[in-house]
């Protein structure tokens, strides 16, 4: 897939990214393969170079070395076909808050070769019933959802997703969950940057873990540090007491158990590292945590 | 890994032309400007308010002339109009829009730099006729401004406007980096604009009574000429004797204004930037 042939085989392909601010490198020799059609989670703590790796695959940003092809094209050459392909839901936007939820969406519209149907847009972000309203008097979940719909009125194929449930209540982001996984379905390739680890096991295919401007790891969720294989805890109940041992072969050790009490293990659990403990494991391993702590707690 | 087939899709047509894009971005700009009710009060009520106070005040005739001072200030003051109009609505606005993230959303969408500007400029041609009409209704109601009634004063009129108005909004899109913020934007523009209303013969009559080096400083900026224009329009020639070099001088006011679109579309190239001073 990351061959010279790769530009048409993957939707991104990076190669030795390096950006210094002031010579200090923030992104230093990262590389980086997302397939077409697959929803990507970036993870990694504040200042780690993952809003930066972003802005440089949105073309907002130049590198200082390395190769970048967003779409098999060049985010720091492209022109205006490419920017119709890409749908971008950056941070803290605060614009257009005069206009109308339906005017500010179907303006955009107008502006893309191709473009979905506007009211159909702002009803699947949740924003029916406030389509009339004035985009500055919506609350921060609601001007969230404009953004999104922004981000796809232009029927992209490929979608930047950045920490967009930040102030979503917990069912708001539910619905959310469900629009990402339909565009997914509609074959759209998505690119999500969050904190919420819950919100990368809901929707990703693949998960990076991004520190000091490197990639740490690339891999499926849910075996994530070869968590599926990892030592367990297993703990049950015995003569009313509650037992627990780590063990490298929790399946065998329950075997264990079951045989020597007669199938009968009251309160038996295993428990697998969750992608928490790995992700702060993996940062921990060089960065300190207690500003990641913070922002998911 | 391998997720769902990727949607097979069909080649997308071009992008729709930049000068449509334009127009369609002149409708909400003008939408979002008359909407926000301070930036309208604003715009449209400094002029007027300082209008009818100088008027007010210096109303007396100018001296065997029939001409009364009042009807001198409200021509002056449609220059103005037209700087206010442009020049601090646009620095500000598009302080405004760097730290509001709309220069980063478009950025991130298929609308060209072009339709933002054409977009921009639009919007500011239709303000300033409105803010024209609302001063033009003030002079003729309150200060017995003498609308022309022959074409060819109609017509300097027109290319006065035009070229003013287009002067000033590229001085306005220029200036607009300057500020580090939004925030600063109000107090750094507004310094040159009351300045030059000083030193161009708007808040100052005759022109010709101010020092020398203040009308020289005054005859590099737009507005002096702007203003002179006007008053070629609705004062008699008679009135010229008050001018600095005695005459309306409108053929030397048509290469200076069109020296300034040139010169600000130059400057507008060199300094815009997409980032204020707090973006990386």
């Amino acid at each position: 897939m990351d061959n010279a042939g790769g530009m048409t085989e993957t939707a991104v392909h990076v190669r030795g990214l390096v950006k210094r601010y002031g010579g200090t490198p923030v992104v230093n020799g990262l590389d980086l393969d997302i397939a077409h059609g697959e929803v990507f989670a970036l993870l990694g703590p504040n200042g780690a170079g993952k809003t930066t790796t972003v802005e440089i695959l949105e073309g907002y940003r130049d590198r200082d070395s390395g190769t970048v092809s967003v779409l098999g094209e060049d985010p720091g050459k492209a022109g205006r076909s490419w920017r119709s392909r890409i749908g971008i839901v950056a941070q803290t936007a605060s614009d257009a808050a005069e206009l109308t939820v339906r005017e500010v969406v179907g303006h955009f519209a107008t502006t893309y070769p191709r473009h979905r149907d506007p009211d159909a847009v702002i009803d699947g972000v949740g924003l029916g019933e406030h389509a009339r309203k004035r985009v500055g008097r919506l609350s921060g979940g609601q001007r969230r959802r404009v953004d999104v719909a922004l981000g796809i009125i232009g029927d992209p194929d490929l979608l930047f997703l950045d920490e967009p449930t930040t102030g979503f209540d917990p069912e708001a982001r539910v619905q959310f969950w469900q629009l990402i996984r339909q565009l997914s379905m509609e074959g759209t390739t998505i690119v999500l940057t969050t904190h919420y680890l819950d919100e990368v096991e809901a929707l990703a295919n693949r998960v990076a873990v991004i520190a000091r401007g490197q990639m740490k790891v690339v891999g499926d969720p849910a075996t994530l540090g070869d968590r599926a294989n990892a030592g367990a805890v297993v703990s049950w109940r015995e003569n009313g007491r509650l037992m627990e041992t780590e063990t490298a072969s929790p399946d065998q050790f329950v075997a264990e158990l079951v045989r020597r009490n007669a199938g009968n293990v009251p309160g038996l659990s295993v428990q697998r590292p969750s992608l928490e403990d790995v992700y702060l494991q993996l940062i921990g391993e060089d960065t300190s945590t207690s500003a990641y702590r913070r922002e998911s707690a | 890994m391998t997720t769902q087939a990727p949607r097979v899709r069909q080649t997308r047509p071009a992008p729709p032309n930049p000068i449509k894009v334009g127009v369609a971005r002149a409708s909400i700009e003008l939408k979002q400007f008359f909407r926000e009710r301070d930036a309208v009060v604003f715009t449209f009520s400094l002029p007027v308010v300082l209008l009818v106070l100088l008027a007010g005040i210096f109303s007396d005739p100018v001296e065997k002339t029939g001409v009364e001072a009042s009807q001198i200030f409200a021509a002056s003051m449609i220059a103005a109009g037209i700087m206010s109009a442009t020049f601090v609505s646009l620095g500000t606005g598009i302080a405004q829009d760097r730290d509001d993230g709309t220069l980063k959303r478009l950025r991130g969408t298929p609308t060209p730099m072009t339709s933002y500007f054409i977009g921009k400029i639009l919007m500011v041609l239709v303000v300033s006729f409105a803010e024209v009409v609302v001063l033009l209704a003030v002079g003729k109601g309150l200060f017995d401004l003498k609308l022309p009634t022959d074409v060819t004063s109609w017509l300097t009129f027109a290319w006065v406007f035009v070229l003013g108005v287009i002067a000033c909004a590229l001085l306005g899109i220029a200036i607009s980096s300057v500020p580090r913020s939004a925030k600063s934007a109000s107090a750094v523009i507004m310094l040159p604009f009351i300045g030059l209303q000083f030193i161009s013969g708007v808040l100052t009559n005759p022109i010709s009574a101010l020092s020398s080096p203040l009308v020289e400083i005054g005859s590099v900026f737009p507005l002096k000429w702007m203003a002179q224009g006007f008053r070629s329009v609705f004062l008699p020639d008679s009135m010229t004797f008050q001018e600095v070099a005695g005459s309306w001088e409108l053929g030397r006011m048509a290469l200076i204004l069109a020296a300034w679109c040139v010169g600000g579309l130059v400057l507008c190239l060199l300094t815009f930037r997409w980032k204020n001073g707090r973006q990386g």
